[in-house]
């Protein structure tokens, strides 16, 4: 028996809660956490007689990200009810946008792939709508408890195009980064995944390669991270075709992702449509975009990832994997060009940021660009490698001095006394080293070049990195010369 | 002399800032009335004396102080009791909600507290303010005034029999397809549904947010114009209330008519309307005439649509905006659940009465996949139809009267198990909720039964003022509403 090949299409639909100061349809406080239902009022408890007025901020925030995602706006739109009954849902509705005219439609999202290629991901619709509150289980104790903190948190929904062009788990990952990436950039998201104010749910389905029908989907949920998403598509493909091997059907039913087993849980079976009896929210009157308004949005936007990812390359020289890097956060691009512009070497900035500064940043928890290290420092520290002034050994002591005093490279070189030992210096050091061992020396003579490393490094040793590689190896060749 | 009770609230007014009585005589002298009426009338679902008297005594000792207040200042008032209140409990007559006490308090009450005004109580109302007869409160039935065997009207029957026995000289109620103007019609008083936008709804419990809204109960004209200027204007807690400024309503009431073209609407005179209804509303156009108004004929040819899209829009929108009553976070919740869905099924089945539910299922279906697009889309454009009916019209005329009911007030238990019937009394008052257009009844008679009629006036949206000119004008011409009812 031949075994069939199957092709994996996989639609994706992201939630973004949005970074305003307060909530959707009140003033509550719009912030990740806290002390449960502390940040709730009427309106987001949903008690009789409250009425939702919509924020401004989070409206246009989601036009900003449709601009981004090249939509078309829809002039007119409005908010629908989506009804259904749920402990987390205060009104037994959840204010939503339905229908043909959400404030984005018909867009795209570029993604890049491993090889370079470039693959445009249409994008069907991009909506705003409000986060339910969440509801906390208590294990065994016979009761839940409700946490409305999050109730009435403006939330996007970004829809990817019918039939979808995501072709692969690493296609899924890639367009859920870069989307990410485009959020924060808007800096309407924070994109934590982690945390679930960024939510991707794709939902896969496979046919046989050739097939113009399009198999049954499932939808995944709970995935955590980007590598949730590949390896939650690429299990499910998986288990789709295993399904139809085995003479077996696919059935519409909601999945969640289980990280540590690596496997999709049967949450939902969805035999009936969901009912939601929408219609046009009644408490909320319909937006009308002004077209001046709309470019003047547009205007204000940022140079997007991509964009700028194929610029680094270019104007910097740039390794593309470096690039991709800087790129992936907009402050840690901006520190980049920044101090790049200072710099004699914008390739060595890249290192040097990427290289240490992220380490000691990541160690102590801040982000790259927030450290006591500024992006003119950074640059004066390449500086001075550059001129010679220090070696690359001992600037790795410098930025660990600069990371905690928060210092200049300059005046933490001077304080310390760090600047490269003169030839005369090394010289007299290579002359005390080869006087010190004989027998190394000896060793040498005798053809033993590796004993010539052990003497190198004893001069290093003695010189506290403060040797230039070059100026050893010479004078040492020289001393050895007339040993 | 008359008592304290039957006094307009522009009269109690005047004579509370001239201190020639003090705002405590005032709300101790319908404390005393309400303790006498209550027994026959049971218009009230909580009385609030202690918070009456410190309000009222406040407001004399910032008149003592010589302090000058508004022109409502230390007049008693009557709130329906699906208006949140806080720290009073708010029921909208469902067992549901007994035991709930909002935080917060509806922009109206507390624009009347602004104004000083006195909160003598909650009246009751049919739950969730479905109904035409207070029959459908959760609670018990209120009586008219005018005749205990009789219904009061309704919804806001509790707030109409509170005003028309002299229990409050004023109260507000809230009107989504008649429920102001039919309980003033059945009960002799005069009742206004603003235009929708007119007054916020912010804390005014939702049963169809696209027609609900909030007005005033009175015996006059005046005192009614004086309560819809306290209460009228934008709010930016609903975004559906217009930002338009509110004119002082008294104003408007300069007694002339004079060429005021009025159209008489032949649908609402036809089958099923009462001859004697009939007849004193034709009297009464015949007043205006006399006045110095213009009267014609006019046809409103959707109006026969009117009440069966109504009973798809509100009945949808219900549906919605009462799911949040889950038994979840407030009101009343099941002693006999073991499972969210449980809790939900079980809380709704013993907290809503059997008016309630059967609207929740009308609209559950209305709005269900399939039958959307045949039932609400299509309720949707017939309420356009209506509009561009009432629109041809006032292109010819300032405003339109017809009978605010087809009948006078019907007996407690007549119609209550022909829901049709009863659904049919709000024939006349439904199209103005459809439209978003103000409307006015007012007394204009009473039947051989000693019931009074009432008449409607309505005119194109934010003409309250020429609706309370003309009813003013009307009302200074005839004695009707110095009738109070024998207790």
């Amino acid at each position: 028996m031949s075994q069939t090949e199957y092709e994996v299409k996989v639609g994706m639909e992201c939630h973004a809660e949005l970074l305003t100061q307060s909530k959707m349809f009140c003033g509550c406080r719009n912030e990740f956490g806290g002390e449960p239902n502390t940040r709730t009022c009427p309106v987001c408890l949903g008690l009789p007689g409250s009425l939702p007025v919509f924020n401004k901020a989070a409206v246009e925030q989601v036009l900003r990200t449709a601009l981004a995602l090249h939509c078309e706006i829809s002039l007119h739109t409005i908010f629908h009810r989506k009804n259904y009954f749920y402990p987390d849902l205060p009104k037994g509705y959840q204010i939503s946008q339905y229908g043909s005219t959400p404030i984005g439609v018909n867009g795209y999202l570029e993604i890049e792939k491993a090889d370079g290629s470039v693959k445009q991901i249409r994008i069907t619709r991009v909506h705003l709508e409000e986060d339910t509150g969440k509801s906390i289980h208590s294990d065994g104790a016979g009761y839940s408890v409700m946490d409305y903190n999050r109730s009435g948190v403006p939330l996007m929904e970004i829809v990817t195009a019918f039939p979808p062009d995501i072709e692969s788990g690493e296609e899924a990952r890639l367009y859920a980064e870069a989307l990410r990436s485009v959020l924060l950039y808007l800096n309407v998201s924070d994109g934590r995944m982690e945390q679930g104010s960024l939510r991707a749910e794709p939902n896969p389905s496979i046919r046989p390669v050739g097939s113009e029908m399009f198999g049954v989907k499932t939808e995944l949920k709970n995935l955590n991270s980007f590598r949730a998403v590949q390896r939650g598509v690429e299990y499910e493909a998986q288990r789709q075709a295993a399904e139809i091997e085995a003479g077996r059907v696919v059935i519409q039913a909601t999945y969640g992702w289980d990280e540590e087993k690596g496997v999709t849980v049967l949450q939902r079976l969805k035999e009936v449509e969901q009912e939601y009896r929408y219609f046009p929210e009644p408490d909320l009157i319909p937006i009308d975009f002004d077209t001046e308004y709309i470019e003047s949005v547009r205007a204000s936007l940022p140079e997007l990832p991509l964009a700028r990812t194929r610029r680094l390359r270019e104007q910097y020289e740039l390794p593309a994997a470096d690039a991709l890097q800087l790129v992936s956060d907009r402050a840690t691009a901006d520190f980049f060009e920044e101090s790049a512009k200072a710099a004699k070497d914008a390739k060595a900035v890249a290192n040097w940021l990427l290289g240490d500064l992220t380490r000691l940043a990541n160690a102590a928890g801040t982000p790259v660009s927030e450290t006591p290290v500024t992006a003119a420092a950074l640059a004066d520290l390449v500086n001075l490698i550059v001129a010679g002034t220090i070696t690359g050994k001992i600037a790795k002591q410098v930025i660990e001095e600069m990371f905690v005093s928060g210092k200049t490279a300059s005046q933490v070189v001077a304080d310390l006394g760090l600047t490269v030992s003169g030839a005369d210096e090394v010289a007299g050091i290579v002359a005390g080293v080869i006087a010190a061992n004989p027998d190394v020396v000896a060793k040498i003579k005798g053809g033993n070049e590796k004993s010539r490393g052990f003497l190198v490094g004893q001069v290093m040793k003695a010189a506290k990195g403060r040797a230039r590689p070059d100026d050893i190896n010479r004078l040492m060749e020289e001393a050895l010369a007339n040993a | 002399m008359a008592e304290l009770y039957e006094l307009t609230a522009a009269d109690l007014a005047a004579k509370i800032a001239s201190r020639e009585v003090s705002a405590r005589e005032v709300t101790e002298a319908f404390l005393a009335r309400i303790t006498v009426a209550e027994p026959s009338v049971h218009a009230f679902l909580t009385v609030t004396p202690e918070l009456a008297r410190a309000q009222a005594d406040a407001i004399d000792t910032r008149l003592a102080a010589g302090e000058s207040l508004g022109p409502l200042a230390g007049v008693p008032v009557a709130l329906k009791d699906n208006l949140c209140t806080a720290g009073i409990e708010t029921t909208c007559a469902s067992q549901i909600l007994r035991g709930f006490v909002p935080p917060y308090s509806a922009t109206v009450a507390e624009k009347l507290q602004d104004s000083g005004v006195v909160l003598l109580g909650k009246t009751n109302l049919d739950e969730f303010a479905m109904g035409s007869s207070t029959e459908n409160s959760g609670f018990f039935t209120t009586g008219n005034p005018w005749n205990p065997d009789r219904v009061p009207g309704g919804s806001s029957g509790g707030s109409a029999a509170a005003v028309a026995a002299g229990e409050a000289p004023l109260s507000l109620g809230s009107d989504t397809g008649g429920s102001i103007r039919q309980p003033a019609a059945f009960c002799g008083l005069v009742g206004i549904k603003p235009t929708y936008g007119r007054v916020s709804r912010y804390g005014l419990v939702a049963f169809a947010s696209s027609l609900d809204q909030i007005g005033p109960f009175a015996h006059t004209v005046e005192d009614a114009a004086l309560l819809l200027t306290a209460i009228s204007g934008h709010d930016e807690r609903d975004s559906t209330s217009v930002p338009r400024p509110v004119p002082d309503y008294v104003q408007a009431l300069t007694g002339h008519v004079e060429g005021l073209r009025i159209g008489i609407p032949a649908e609402y005179f036809a089958e099923g309307i009462s001859p004697e209804v009939r007849a004193a509303v034709m009297s009464a156009v015949g007043v205006l005439r006399g006045l110095g108004a213009v009267v014609d004929e006019v046809s409103l040819p959707y109006t026969d649509y009117a009440l069966a899209a109504y009973y798809i829009v509100a009945p949808a929108e219900a549906s919605s905006n009462l799911a949040r009553y889950d038994g979840v976070r407030y009101g009343m919740r099941t002693a006999r659940s073991s499972n969210h869905i449980e809790l939900f099924e079980r809380t709704r089945e013993e907290g809503f009465g059997a008016e309630v539910k059967q609207r929740i299922l009308t609209g559950t279906y209305a709005l269900s996949h399939g039958y959307y697009d045949a039932f609400y889309l299509k309720a949707q454009k017939v309420r356009t139809l209506l509009q561009r009916d009432f629109a041809a019209a006032f292109e010819r005329f300032d405003l339109l009267v017809t009978p605010t009911t087809p009948t006078t007030a019907f007996g407690i238990g007549e119609k209550s198990n022909d829901p049709l019937a009863m659904k049919l009394s709000d024939i006349c008052t439904i199209p103005a909720n459809m439209a978003g257009i103000p409307a006015l009844s007012q007394c204009c008679g009473f039947d051989t039964d000693g019931l009074p009629v009432g008449m409607q006036l309505m005119g194109p949206a934010f003409s309250e003022e020429t609706l309370l000119r003309a009813a003013h004008a009307y009302e200074a011409a005839t004695d009707w509403h110095m009738r109070r009812p024998n207790l």
